[in-house]
């Protein structure tokens, strides 16, 4: 177990330098910068600017400034003191250039906390429909009502959330006024926009719910189980969900990090001040600084969460072994 | 009992733990996030990049940066001329070369200082600093020694690398006294106590910049501008803030005219989808938004809160004039000649917007813009594009392309990725195609990479738009100047630049004016741009908002607001034409005045 998490450790520290070496110099090929504007600086102004927040130096010493420790600023970007430490590597995303009254760790401090938040809203709709529609798809195989609830399954995932976001709007803010119509500071802010998100992946689930069910139900242990005399609720929700729900579980890592970090449309339309928007919005704002720190903190969340789902395996299925992989 | 009966147990327990906490930490967060509603609410359509006055340059910005900080003058809400706001009164010197601001005494920062003449010496010196980095630092370049102090530098190598080579005292700038500013310009600028009231040139405050200095040297930039932090002197403060969602503004009660502010809370929002700013706004959660979507144009437009007007911003085309077949002025005429800006405006756009035959809009001043040439003007509208078809193409063949003549080559329309642009693009292209017979494709780019196409002229015509400064033709004019960084046609014209820097040391407003109209008549004869339509605001504003003006600015003053009573509305309601729809007014039905209207109106 622990050299498994130390190996893990290892792989997780080369692929965040390969994906922060990347993203940095990709970044700063793209055309235009931070300060570009449909009004053109005059060539002296830009270079004042340009030379405060260090785009005019070289990309290499531009990234060694960034990751840090070292500050290489001599005359002082922040105040006069040289040599002061700084940079990713010292957990520092340092400040960004659109939003220049916050640092990068201001800003994910803020909207990680909402966009968690509202991912576990939808992730609580997500599960609860997705796999009690897996389940009963899978127990009443063929049936109308497997038949119908693979429909609302494939029209979960093939309908776009703005489309389905714009059909809640109407129905539960104009026509029966339920919910507020956008913003964020209540539970009721987080119905809509929670149902909207997690309907994607409710349907995704419900998908794998009912194949992994399909699977499981036709094993030995489950006919054992059936055998013994077993009351048939307990032998789908002792027996049978345990590993029909495997697929869900190896799903779930990847769209735990997806969910958390926010969905743009789901943010805009609602008006919610999540993470979604920033990964959008910094690349065509060129804010250098606040991509970097999303694309990171992107990177950190599905590691962690890889991680967890293969630990949860082992739990779930007794036969498989962290060593083994 | 053995581990093994004990671990699914222990495991059950932590996974109903987990769940626990997950949701303890959920009401927490939504408790803490939870806000009284303000008194009134407005969306400013994104986050402001910063609320330092001197690095700002956009319109949302403005907004916020005036409700918190005051300049010498503020502008009057309804025609925008200069008013008293920390200078009192003012005097210009008869060679409009000196203006001398006497402050108030008594106003006050938000720390408890005194805001006097020296802070504005300060602030403005700051402005201009190369190492401030200020956008608009240009703004203030028509005050003696301005642009030398911003624009020459030390360089690399140099001890001082990036520091002015001049020293602060050879800009014009002067405190007499501690009441005192004088400001010497090198030449006279007839629009210059309109920057005055202009929001970049605000004031801050010396000592909070300094303490957060001393405190955080390695984050003082930014940390002066925190809520707990950033000392202000406008008529509120800044209570929190947090991204992408809102500003919560609070009253300041030692603003010097706080008598005269009604609103103890207001909330600044930066919903960017305009859709969900009119859903906002529909079921209450807003009381003003300035942008639309353009499909529900035609439910609002019979609305008592929406009234598009006229302002100050131009939609145009560049054309790239330093490549053939575009260097030929004909051709550029034969373009604008069918230019379908009728049919853009009322097919399109549909707020009523007006189609621009000349480059600077319609002001409220004395100042008469030149048109191109329009064509046809008997008939109806198809007679005359086609007539106007047919002197493009005599242009064309005159030009040497067409019928006989050599091909015209496949071009490009330009323009940054927006649903709206593009369909202006696709009925130009159309247009074009039609009626004279062109090769036209489209080619939509992201924003900066669009602007880096546009500067760098790699386009044929491109999409363009440009909003004034201030009221004065000279903001629209000076952009095509030889060379300019915002010309980015490879156009230019000597007598055109005579005439544009000739005008700025021309104080007779009347002698002014002609020399910017005979400039501009040079531009909409050269075209070199094709303007297309000019703007409308798109305000849908609460009736019951009392203070609130239309002005060709579009710019708003918050200072001035209040919400009126059911009978002051029902008077306003009183003048409006018979086939306006009356909807919900928002605010309370006894309204809110400041405490020195309540005081006018027990007195009544």
């Amino acid at each position: 177990m622990l050299q498994f998490l130390l190996r893990r450790l290892m792989w997780f520290a080369i692929t965040l330098l390969v994906v922060t070496s990347v993203s940095f110099f990709l970044m700063r090929a793209v055309k235009g910068g931070p300060f570009d504007g449909e009004r053109k600086l005059d060539p002296a102004i830009e270079a004042n600017i340009n030379a405060r927040y260090h785009l005019d130096w070289n990309k290499y010493k531009q990234f060694a400034q960034y990751m840090g420790p070292f500050n290489l600023d001599e005359r002082g970007l922040f105040g006069t003191r040289e040599q002061v430490f700084g940079g990713v590597l010292t957990g520092d995303f340092g400040p960004s250039f659109r939003y220049r009254d916050f640092t990068v760790n201001d800003i994910i401090g803020q909207s990680l906390p909402i966009s968690a938040l509202l991912g576990t809203v939808a992730m609580m709709w997500a599960l609860a429909l997705g796999i009690s529609a897996g389940v009963a798809s899978a127990l009443r195989r063929g049936s109308g009502l497997d038949v119908s609830m693979r429909l609302a399954a494939t029209g979960g995932i093939a309908l776009p959330n703005f489309v389905i976001a714009g059909f809640l709007i109407i129905l539960f803010v104009f026509l029966i006024p339920l919910f507020p119509v956008a913003g964020w500071g209540t539970i009721q802010h987080m119905m809509l926009p929670g149902f909207c998100l997690g309907l994607v992946f409710a349907a995704y689930i419900a998908r794998l719910t009912r194949t992994g069910m399909l699977e499981t139900l036709s094993q030995d242990h489950i006919r054992t189980a059936h055998a013994k005399g077993l009351a048939p609720r307990h032998v789908v929700l002792r027996h049978a969900l345990k590993g029909g729900l495997l697929p869900v579980v190896s799903y779930l890592g990847p769209a735990t990090a997806g969910i958390l970090t926010g969905s743009l449309v789901i943010e805009r339309i609602f008006n919610i001040p999540g993470m979604g928007s920033h990964f959008v919005n910094s690349a065509t704002n060129r804010d250098y600084t606040l991509a970097m720190g999303v694309t990171i903190l992107y990177t950190v969340l599905v590691y962690a969460l890889n991680t967890i789902v293969d630990l949860a395996y082992t739990l779930l299925d007794p036969r498989i072994k962290l060593e083994e992989q | 009992m053995d581990a093994s009966a004990l671990a699914p147990k222990l495991r059950a327990a932590v996974a109903v733990l987990l769940l626990f906490t997950l949701l303890l930490g959920a009401v927490a967060l939504t408790r803490g996030a939870r806000l009284e509603p303000a008194d009134f609410t407005f969306n400013n359509g994104t986050e402001v990049q910063t609320l330092d006055p001197a690095t700002v340059t956009g319109v949302p910005e403005g907004r916020v940066i005036r409700c918190i900080f005051e300049g010498l003058v503020i502008k009057d809400p309804k025609d925008l001329s200069p008013v008293p706001g920390m200078a009192e009164r003012w005097e210009i010197s008869d060679d409009r070369l000196t203006y001398t601001f006497h402050l108030r005494k008594g106003a006050k920062w938000t720390n408890g200082d005194e805001v006097t003449a020296p802070d504005f010496e300060w602030s403005m010196l700051r402005m201009l600093d190369p190492q401030t980095g200020s956008e608009y630092a240009y703004q203030l370049w028509y005050i003696e020694g301005a642009k030398a102090y911003t624009t020459e530098v030390h360089p690399e190598g140099h001890p001082q690398q990036g520091q002015s080579i001049h020293p602060p005292e050879s800009v014009a700038i002067r405190a007499l006294d501690r009441y005192t500013l004088e400001i010497k310009l090198k030449a006279p600028t007839p629009f210059f106590m309109e920057l005055m009231g202009f929001y970049p040139v605000f004031p801050v405050n010396r000592r909070n910049l300094e303490e957060a200095q001393e405190r955080w040297p390695d984050s003082w930039e930014i940390e002066w501008l925190r809520p707990e932090n950033i000392v202000t002197n406008g008529p509120w403060k800044v209570q929190s803030r947090r991204v992408n969602d809102r500003i919560r503004l609070v009253k300041n009660h030692d603003y010097w005219d706080a008598d005269n502010v009604a609103f103890e809370t207001m909330d600044v929002l930066a919903i960017e989808q305009a859709s969900t700013g009119v859903n906002v706004y529909l079921t209450g959660g807003c009381n003003f938004v300035d942008k639309v979507n353009d499909n529900v144009v035609p439910q609002l437009m019979p609305r008592e809160d929406f009234n598009p007007q006229p302002y100050l911003g131009v939609y145009f085309y560049r054309v790239n004039t330093t490549q053939p077949p575009f260097d030929d002025v004909r051709v550029r005429k034969a373009l604008s000649l069918t230019m379908p800006r009728e049919l853009i405006c009322e097919q399109i756009t549909k707020m009523g917007q007006v189609p621009a035959y000349s480059f600077v809009p319609p002001m409220t001043i004395d100042y008469t813009s030149p048109e191109t040439d329009r064509g046809a003007t008997e008939g109806s509208a198809e007679e005359r594009m086609r007539a106007n078809a047919q002197r493009a193409r005599e242009l064309l063949a005159e030009a040497g392309y067409g019928p006989g003549g050599k091909p015209f080559p496949t071009f490009d329309i330009h323009y940054n990725t927006l649903e709206s642009h593009k369909k202006i693009a696709e009925t130009v292209m159309d247009a074009w195609k039609r009626n004279l017979g062109l090769n036209v494709k489209l080619r939509n780019e992201e924003w900066k990479v669009y602007l880096d196409t546009q500067s760098n002229l790699r386009y044929d015509v491109s999409r363009s738009a440009w909003i004034g400064d201030y009221m004065d033709p000279n903001t629209f004019v000076d952009l095509f100047l030889d060379g300019g960084e915002n010309n980015k046609t490879g156009w230019g014209n000597a007598e055109y630049d005579r005439l544009v820097q000739g005008a700025v040391n021309e104080f007779d407003p009347a002698k002014r004016f002609d020399m910017l109209e005979r400039a501009e008549a040079i531009l909409m004869d050269e075209l070199p741009i094709i303007p297309i339509y000019f703007y409308v605001t798109q305000n849908l504003v609460a009736p019951r908002l009392g203070g609130f003006y239309s002005n060709p600015g579009d710019e708003h003053f918050p200072k001035f607001w209040y919400w009126m009573d059911d009978e002051e509305l029902a008077a306003k309601r009183a003048q409006y034409p018979d086939d306006w729809e009356i909807v919900d007014p928002h605010g309370p039905p006894e309204g809110l005045y400041s405490p020195a209207a309540m005081r006018a109106r027990v007195s009544q």
